[in-house]
């Protein structure tokens, strides 16, 4: 039984889903922001596994700006989460919706 | 060569800005200096400039300054000729005595160093009005004479009523603007050019003698002329422009301002020339309101009033004079009449000033005594607007009066209402001068009348001394005025008094009427008990006929109603209606979709979530988007 690109791009899907609940369904911002990074390696994963199989460099690439744009993403993110966890001793997001219209 | 003549003008403008940019600096009473010595230089580069003339025969020259309009061919250019000569040296001689005069009249106003400012910039702006080779500078210096007069009417914007009265002034006078500058283009439709060159050489050519365009153009001059030179209907701003300090109703009633209509009309002489029906107007016009106004002033009460009126009668000699074509006679009356008028309103304003700001002559009397330089040299000016000879009123009247007798027909009506006013003007001269200097004093109680300090005495002196003898520069004998102004009017038909015996009487008879006016006003204030001068036929000569009224009514009014319809109905219901009712709606929109903003980040992800899956499937089921 051979590995095929087919399996790498099932096992995406599932993170990627597992993320996506993840993201819906728990309320603590720290647990959501991991999913987000769940999401994103799993989509690095289609696009190093995609590449592959083309047989060009393009998904590599992509990969590297997506790990880029993640690691300002958690710095920013985290300092806001630590911001808003000092401020209402809390981080449940439900809890959060100042935005609400 | 008289290119220095530009000087005259930017000294006085300097002066203005550098009073608005500094004037704290210089402080009271440095900004009374600086003003009146720039205005005084003013005057002697004038009279420097002007020595060619006084030898006689020569036209004068264009001094071009720099081209202003390439396109239409206009440049600004000053004309340096007899007329725009004679009229800088009134201006800026009875103007500078004017400034040294408002060194102490003005003595612990706060706003001393701008009053100064606006005085320069007056000046500088009556003198651009003069000296303008074409109609384009003549009208920048015209617009500029209104916006000064504005700024000084309602120096003392304080008080509601001096507001109101430089925003009548000026509303009054954009009127008459709008005719003149209709005027202007039609002259320039017609001559493809405003210069005066131009125009008056080629007036004969292009327009038909008594044609319909030249007096169309010409009464719109008029309607111009009269505006600036308060000339019935649009007089009313000058009485209400009292409100002003004394020494600019002085510069505006005497030397500047008001002068701009006759100069203007004198100057177009050659248009007038070619439609005798608008020069008809014009003298008529005159001759009703000299008249009319003589009228009213015999019913005032407050000082200046009088004098005010007095102002509008005599310009209405003026006009009489320069409508009959007797040009020389008009101006030499304008000249005159800045002396003696000048004269008589800085006196006002020296009994004013000593009264401690009464001008209700019911409440002076007696100051003869108390006020001798004053008086003295009132009493000059009261004698020469009276028409008696020698002092100057005399001469410039009775010149016109000729004139216009000489023109014959229905012009005799005209010197006999001229007649009328001037026994008319005597009378209630002689009223003012019984009221204030003569009879018992009815001052109010803690009043201590005082002579006024020697800055505003020695411009009395020197009016006094120019309103005695500067009839003498043009009698019958000796026409030195006349030859003086003579290149100026060169080639136009000049009415004359008539030859013969007929002048002496006709001097005779407004002598007559002057001294009758004056007999009269001593037999009625000074023998016996004064007049009470009350009840309802007063209090129409006192309200001015109650013309004020009359406009407000059924103009001013309307005007008001037409404005607040607009305002109220048209801009706020209208036009603000259609701007709040999209901002209302665009608000009930959002109130709608606000909703959709929950506030739970849930919610957000489910949706984006939703979406992303929403394209996948559409590419997965179309193969594209």
């Amino acid at each position: 039984m051979t590995v095929t690109v087919a399996w790498y791009l099932m096992l995406a899907a599932v993170l990627f889903t597992i993320g996506g609940a993840g993201l819906l369904l728990r309320r603590n911002a720290l647990v959501m922001f991991m999913s987000i990074e769940l999401m994103l390696n799993s989509v690095n994963l289609t696009f190093v596994a995609a590449g592959r199989a083309i047989g060009n460099l393009d998904g590599q690439l992509a990969v590297l700006f997506v790990m880029v744009v993640a690691a300002a993403e958690v710095t920013v993110g985290l300092a806001i989460i630590v911001m808003v966890f000092r401020k209402r001793s809390t981080a449940n997001v439900d809890e959060l919706s100042g935005m609400k219209g | 060569m008289v290119d220095f003549i530009w000087i005259a003008v930017a000294l006085p403008l300097l002066g203005a800005a550098t009073l608005l940019l500094f004037g704290k600096r210089f402080g009271e009473p440095g900004a009374g200096y600086f003003a009146t010595a720039l205005a005084g230089t003013s005057f002697v580069i004038g009279a420097i400039a002007a020595v060619d003339f006084f030898a006689g025969g020569h036209h004068g020259e264009l001094v071009f300054l720099f081209s202003w309009i390439p396109g239409l061919g206009i440049d600004a250019e000053f004309l340096w000729d007899p007329l725009s000569a004679l009229m800088t040296l009134v201006v800026s001689g009875v103007g500078s005595l004017i400034h040294l005069y408002s060194i102490g009249y003005m003595h612990g106003d706060e706003r001393y160093p701008r009053f100064f400012a606006y005085m320069n910039l007056f000046l500088a702006s009556m003198l651009i009005l003069v000296l303008g080779s074409n109609f384009a500078v003549l009208f920048v210096g015209w617009e500029l004479v209104g916006l000064s007069s504005y700024l000084l009417i309602s120096f003392w914007f304080e008080k509601p009523s001096a507001a109101a009265a430089g925003k009548k002034a000026f509303i009054v006078n954009r009127i008459g603007d709008f005719g003149f500058l209709i005027a202007l283009m039609l002259i320039f439709a017609t001559f493809g050019s405003l210069g005066f060159g131009t125009v008056f050489e080629n007036a004969g050519e292009l327009l038909d003698e008594g044609g319909t365009l030249v007096t169309v153009i010409t009464l719109l001059l008029l309607v111009g002329a009269a505006g600036k030179s308060a000339q019935l209907p649009l007089y009313v701003w000058l009485p209400d422009a009292m409100e002003g300090p004394t020494p600019v109703s002085a510069l505006i009633h005497a030397a500047t301002m008001v002068t701009a209509g006759v100069y203007m009309v004198a100057r177009t002489g050659a248009l007038y020339e070619l439609a005798p029906f608008s020069a008809g107007v014009v003298a008529t016009v005159g001759a009703v309101t000299a008249l009319y106004a003589a009228t009213i002033a015999i019913g005032q009460r407050d000082i200046k009033r009088v004098l005010a009126y007095s102002t509008i009668s005599q310009l209405g000699y003026m006009f009489m004079g320069v409508g009959v074509a007797a040009y020389t006679a008009g101006i030499f009356h304008l000249m005159t009449h800045a002396f003696f008028k000048a004269l008589l309103f800085l006196g006002a304003g020296s009994v004013i000033h000593a009264m401690a700001n009464e001008q209700n002559m019911d409440k002076m009397g007696g100051l003869r005594k108390a006020m001798p330089k004053t008086f003295a040299t009132m009493a000059i000016a009261w004698l020469a607007i009276s028409g008696i000879p020698p002092f100057a009123g005399f001469w410039s009247k009775d010149e016109i009066l000729a004139a216009t007798f000489n023109k014959g027909g229905l012009y005799v009506v005209l010197w006999i209402v001229g007649l009328i006013t001037a026994g008319l003007t005597a009378y209630y001269m002689s009223r003012l001068m019984f009221l204030t200097f003569w009879g018992e004093k009815r001052w109010d109680e803690g009043v201590e009348p005082h002579e006024s300090p020697n800055f505003m005495t020695v411009p009395l002196i020197v009016l006094a001394g120019l309103a005695a003898v500067a009839g003498l520069i043009n009698t019958p004998w000796k026409l030195s005025l006349e030859h003086f102004l003579e290149p100026a009017f060169e080639g136009l038909h000049l009415a004359h008094p008539p030859d013969g015996a007929t002048p002496w009487l006709l001097a005779l008879a407004s002598v007559a009427a002057g001294v009758a006016g004056i007999a009269y006003a001593y037999r009625r204030f000074l023998v016996g008990e004064a007049p009470a001068e009350t009840g309802p036929k007063w209090d129409l000569l006192e309200n001015g006929y109650y013309v004020d009224d009359l406009y407000g009514k059924t103009l001013v009014l309307p005007g008001k109603k037409a404005a607040e319809q607009l305002a109220f109905t048209a801009d706020a219901k209208g036009i603000d209606g259609a701007v709040n009712g999209v901002g209302a709606l665009v608000k009930q929109l959002a109130e709608k979709a606000k909703p959709l903003q929950t506030g739970l980040v849930r919610n957000y992800g489910v949706v984006i979530l939703g979406g992303a899956v929403g394209l996948v499937l559409i590419i997965l089921v179309r193969g594209a988007l």
